[in-house]
């Protein structure tokens, strides 16, 4: 385990000489005895020691002797000063008794569970039970037994006899997650972990805790009983659930997932992830397409991989010039950019658009300007080390959960200082101390604005002006006009970096890879002619073969092929003959029943997904590709930074989407290449740009958000990390620890609404309504905030989206 | 004593075998009269409680300690309704490769709750792969009397502690599987 560093650049540091098992080494002023000894490869034993976690000296096992001290000390929470004489279990006989001893008082009350214990085999204390441990037992009385496991949340259940009490677990839950439910309760040889009355340990971090206790005391519903660490084959991969890009391990055992981890990384996610990242792998499973299927006679019907491609081939070719391409936002950043090739080369369209989610042209110039193609930048470190943080429509816990984990670190250790410009006050929020900026949803382009020339913003524009400081934005601000201009002018008078912080893994990747109507690969505008002919050079063709105009986006095609359905006469040339659809699910589009009918009615769709949904059910070629899991790729996280991984389950046959857009192209008489990981990746990494012609930042002027009449109010809605997602089917547990589905207001609110003693509330819009608990919070006047796609409130299934206002009713309707 | 010639001198060890005691063991006809010794290391056998409920935990320590990679484990819960072993944990598969399997008996040695152990049985001999891959139901110890076929309930006021202490002597008629586990049990293949 290493941790970040935190100089970017070498600075000179206090060194002290201290002497360990009679070697001298310098070391830096301190440091803790067991770090000193740990890089001298002096393995000194230990259980609550844990390098991001604060000392406690729980356990009493890293016991050593220091010269001059008549008591053995700990290792773990001393630090060394200079001249110090240590001696570690190697060469004490003091040390080596005190560990003995430590180690037989941990074991007296240990129950001989290991054949059922999933630590069994990787287990810290069956380690150095037979490297320090005594090796016969004295103790042979009757052991203090707990009831067997309980569950301290749906997902997570505690063997309370197994815990050593190293305090990780409690330390992990009370400093880098502040959701502090996990507590070491009674005294003695009574001491255990437990929770509050009623009070789950439904953190968003939970298991991480599995993964540090150095025991099996704590272990996943998930996991439990399914393998031993020698059963499994483990594969470094990136998340794809999110943008942090957090590195993980996924352990497979004979072609199935069994568990995933999160792996050190001290630049991104350092040793933690979310619970998402961890337990929601179980939907690579169920519900796959699992040959090529081709529509005939109305059905769909299994075909072979040849007769598909003909298909498929056939059907695009005829549609050259009038295809649209929609990737959604899930794609490896290869196959993003296999779909930006295709449509340019195969399709010779620019008509291609990832966003399948709010968005519009203010932000597509935006993420032209300020964001496709560019380097890295600002980072996990550039948080780290950040005076103040601005966030505007982001709500780090739920949307980018590492994001979260950072600023918490630097709030504890520097006293960074947190704005939120955001509609409620979450919990996040205050685990942050951040200050809140109260805003009605629709409003934060008014209130940017305000930062750099209204008077309350002041304070705020002279703390974005300290060096280092960041902003960072959501990619919820695409559904407020003026909040991305606004957010780039603060950004541009202030000197701020500015970090846009899109949802899902993909879309950072799809959007350096081209995957947009104005952007080639690389931040290169389409509209731009060298940089065509850049991207031709690489592409081995002649530069007017790539089309220069710039595209529709996913509302403007679906718009488009509505219009086409609308039209009676059949003669004309619809404006869109084909679409081509990688997975994505319908039923995230901010305009899902227009989605729908556009692919009822376009008169060709080619749908590439690993699931069957209702892209597959309408199309009439349907390709199966491979999960994450089963094929190698690399998503770009929200800092810019790639995560590439090799595929986990090594056994699959699945094939992803850029080698099937290879062969549809071979079929077509398209000059491709072979689409393959390696070739993509390369072409992609050459076409990143030394230098680009930006388009300039946009300059939409802001607007008020509107005054909802009597009755009404302002909707502030976001996806709540655990909720209805497809990547997270298949598994009770996690979904059992969601946060509740509930319509949350102030009680002013509430009182204008003439609510304020109802149990539920409904909201309504003219497509429907969902009727939720009502909750009393912090939350702007004139707003509510539900969640965006929970169970039993799927907003945008009644047209409801952040920014809408919505009718809010008391009691059930 | 005048030499014999060379071709008579040969049969005197034939003469003198004639009167010796024969240790040619005619298999397989007479394989009953010569049975193994009693440690002789058999195909393996996955054994019983009193009450017939299993005593593997699913652990997987016999296939850790397999030399030759012969065994395969996969461990699953227990619950109230479909109880295989006393306690949270029981092996739901349990494959022996006997392609594979030296009968060195290291597995039986790991096993920490005598779950496994070997029998005497050595005709392990056949026509195919697939068939020499022993299941769990085939290595399964027969039920003696006394004994139900699991999944049922553990005997009404014990714990699995009560089963390793030896407390348990057999089944009682609490643990009768209802109609539903014996059609489950019948599913899974299990021989009764
Ligand atoms: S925690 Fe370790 S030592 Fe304790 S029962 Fe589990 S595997 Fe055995
Ligand atoms: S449950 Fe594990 S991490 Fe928590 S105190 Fe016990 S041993 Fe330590
Ligand atoms: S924070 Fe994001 S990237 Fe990390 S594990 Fe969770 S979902 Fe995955
Ligand atoms: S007898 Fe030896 S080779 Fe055969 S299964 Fe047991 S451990 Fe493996
Ligand atoms: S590791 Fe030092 S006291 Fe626990």
């Amino acid at each position: 385990m290493t941790l970040a560093p935190h100089q970017t650049s070498v600075q000179p540091v206090d060194t002290v000489t201290v002497s360990v098992d009679g070697i001298e080494v310098r070391v830096p002023k301190g440091m803790l005895i067991i770090r000193v000894a740990e890089l001298m490869g002096i393995e000194i034993p230990r259980f609550c020691d844990h390098p991001l976690l604060d000392p406690v000296a729980a356990c009493r096992m890293c016991l050593i002797e220091i010269d001059g001290q008549g008591q053995p000390q700990p290792a773990c929470a001393q630090t060394v000063t200079d001249g110090m004489v240590i001696k570690t279990q190697r060469t004490s006989e003091l040390a080596k008794e005190a560990q003995e001893g430590v180690m037989e008082f941990l074991l007296l009350n240990h129950p001989l569970d290991c054949p059922v214990c999933d630590k069994g085999g990787e287990c810290p204390l069956q380690n150095q039970a037979m490297t320090v441990g005594r090796p016969e037992a004295r103790f042979d009385e009757k052991r203090r037994t707990f009831p067997k496991p309980i569950n301290v949340s749906a997902q997570i259940l505690l063997d309370r006899e197994r815990c050593v009490s190293c305090a990780r677990c409690t330390r992990f839950a009370d400093q880098i997650a502040g959701d502090p439910m996990l507590e070491l309760l009674e005294r003695g040889a009574q001491q255990q972990v437990g929770i509050g009355p009623d009070a789950p340990f439904d953190s968003y971090y939970s298991g991480n805790t599995i993964q540090i206790c150095p025991v099996g005391a704590l272990t996943s519903s998930l996991y439990r009983f399914r393998s031993r660490p020698f059963d499994l084959v483990s594969t470094p991969t990136a998340c794809e659930h999110c943008a942090s890009g957090c590195a993980l391990r996924t352990d497979v055992r004979r072609g199935v997932i069994t568990r995933r981890l999160a792996w050190d990384d001290p630049e991104v996610n350092e040793d933690w992830n979310c619970d998402k990242g961890r337990f929601a792998f179980l939907y690579t499973a169920d519900g796959r397409v699992e040959t090529p299927l081709v529509r005939e006679d109305g059905r769909l019907r299994v075909a072979s991989w040849p007769e598909a491609l003909d298909t498929a081939a056939h059907g695009l070719a005829a549609a050259r010039g009038r295809a649209g391409v929609l990737t959604g936002g899930r794609l490896t950043r290869e196959d993003a950019y296999a779909y930006a090739k295709f449509a340019r080369l195969a399709l010779g369209t620019n008509d291609i658009d990832f966003r399948n989610r709010v968005s519009g042209d203010e932000e597509a110039q935006f993420l032209a300007s300020m964001v496709a193609g560019r380097r890295l930048g600002p980072t996990y470190s550039d948080l780290d080390h950040a005076p103040l943080v601005l966030l505007a429509g982001l709500e780090t816990e739920d949307e980018s959960p590492i994001i979260f984990l950072r600023l918490r670190k630097a709030v504890r250790s520097h006293g960074l200082r947190v704005q939120a410009i955001s509609a409620v006050r979450t919990r996040s929020l205050d685990k942050l101390q951040a200050s809140w900026w109260a805003c009605q949803p629709g409003n934060e382009a008014w209130a940017l604005r305000q930062i750099i020339d209204g008077p309350q913003g002041a304070d705020a524009l002279a703390g974005l002006r300290q060096p280092g400081a960041v902003i960072l934005i959501g990619e919820r601000l695409a559904g407020v006009p003026g909040a991305l201009s606004a957010a780039a002018a603060l950004a541009d008078a202030t000197g701020a970096k500015l970090g846009w912080v899109p949802r899902r893994a993909g879309e950072r990747g799809a959007l350096d890879a081209g995957a947009l109507p104005g952007l080639l690969p690389g931040g290169r505008q389409v509209t731009d002619e060298g940089a065509r002919a850049q991207v031709a050079a690489v592409w081995g063709v002649r530069s007017d073969v790539l089309p220069s105009r710039i595209g529709r986006s996913s509302s403007q095609v679906i718009a488009a092929i509505r219009s086409d359905a609308a039209r009676a006469d059949a003669d004309s040339e619809p404006a869109v003959q084909a679409l081509l659809v990688a997975g994505l699910d319908v039923e995230d589009s901010p305009e899902a029943g227009a989605f729908r009918q556009a692919l009822d009615e376009v008169p060709f769709l080619v749908a590439v997904s690993t699931h069957h949904n209702e892209v597959t059910e309408r199309a009439d070629v349907v390709f199966p590709s491979a999960v994450v899991a089963e094929k190698a790729g690399g998503f770009t996280d929200w800092e810019g930074r790639v995560r590439s991984f090799g595929p986990a389950i090594r056994e699959s046959s699945s094939v992803a989407d850029g080698r099937i857009l290879a062969m549809v192209a071979d079929v077509m008489e398209v000059p491709f290449g072979t689409g393959d990981v390696a070739s993509l990746r390369a072409e992609l990494d050459s076409l990143t740009p030394s230098t680009v012609t930006r388009a300039a930042a946009p300059q939409v002027a802001s607007s008020a958000a509107p005054t909802p009449e009597s009755g009404y109010a302002l909707l502030a809605t976001w996806r709540l990390l655990l909720d209805r997602g497809r990547l997270q089917e298949g598994e009770p547990h996690l979904a059992a620890t969601a946060r509740p589905t509930e319509a949350v207001m102030s009680r002013a609110t509430a009182n204008s609404l003439g609510v304020a003693n109802a149990a539920t509330v409904t909201l309504s819009t003219a497509r429907g309504s969902v009727t939720l608990p009502l909750a009393i919070g912090d939350v702007a006047d004139g707003a509510v905030w539900a969640p965006l796609n929970s169970e039993g409130c799927a907003l945008l299934g009644i047209g409801a989206t952040y920014g809408s206002v919505v009718r809010v009713t008391g009691g059930a309707r | 004593m005048p030499e014999l010639p060379p071709a008579v001198r040969g049969f005197g060890v034939t003469f003198k075998t004639m009167f010796k005691k024969v240790v040619t063991e005619q298999y397989p006809e007479q394989a009953d009269r010569f049975p193994p010794k009693p440690r002789f290391h058999g195909r393996h056998q996955l054994n019983r409680w009193p009450d017939g409920l299993e005593k593997c935990v699913g652990c997987e320590l016999c296939a850790w300690a397999c030399p030759a990679d012969a065994i395969l484990v996969e461990g699953a819960d227990n619950t109230d309704t479909e109880r295989f072993s006393p306690g949270e944990r029981y092996g739901r598969v349990y494959q022996i490769n006997y392609l594979r399997c030296i009968f060195c008996g290291l597995c039986i040695e790991a096993c920490p709750t005598r779950a496994l152990t070997m029998t005497n049985v050595y005709e392990l001999a056949d026509d195919n792969r697939a068939d020499l891959i022993f299941e769990k139901s085939e290595l399964l110890a027969p039920l003696l009397p006394g004994m139900i076929a699991p999944p049922h309930s553990m005997v009404p006021g014990t714990t699995e502690k009560d089963y390793y202490a030896g407390q348990v002597s057999g089944s009682v008629p609490e643990q009768e599987p209802d109609g539903d586990a014996a059609i489950w049990f019948e599913k899974q293949g299990y021989k009764a």
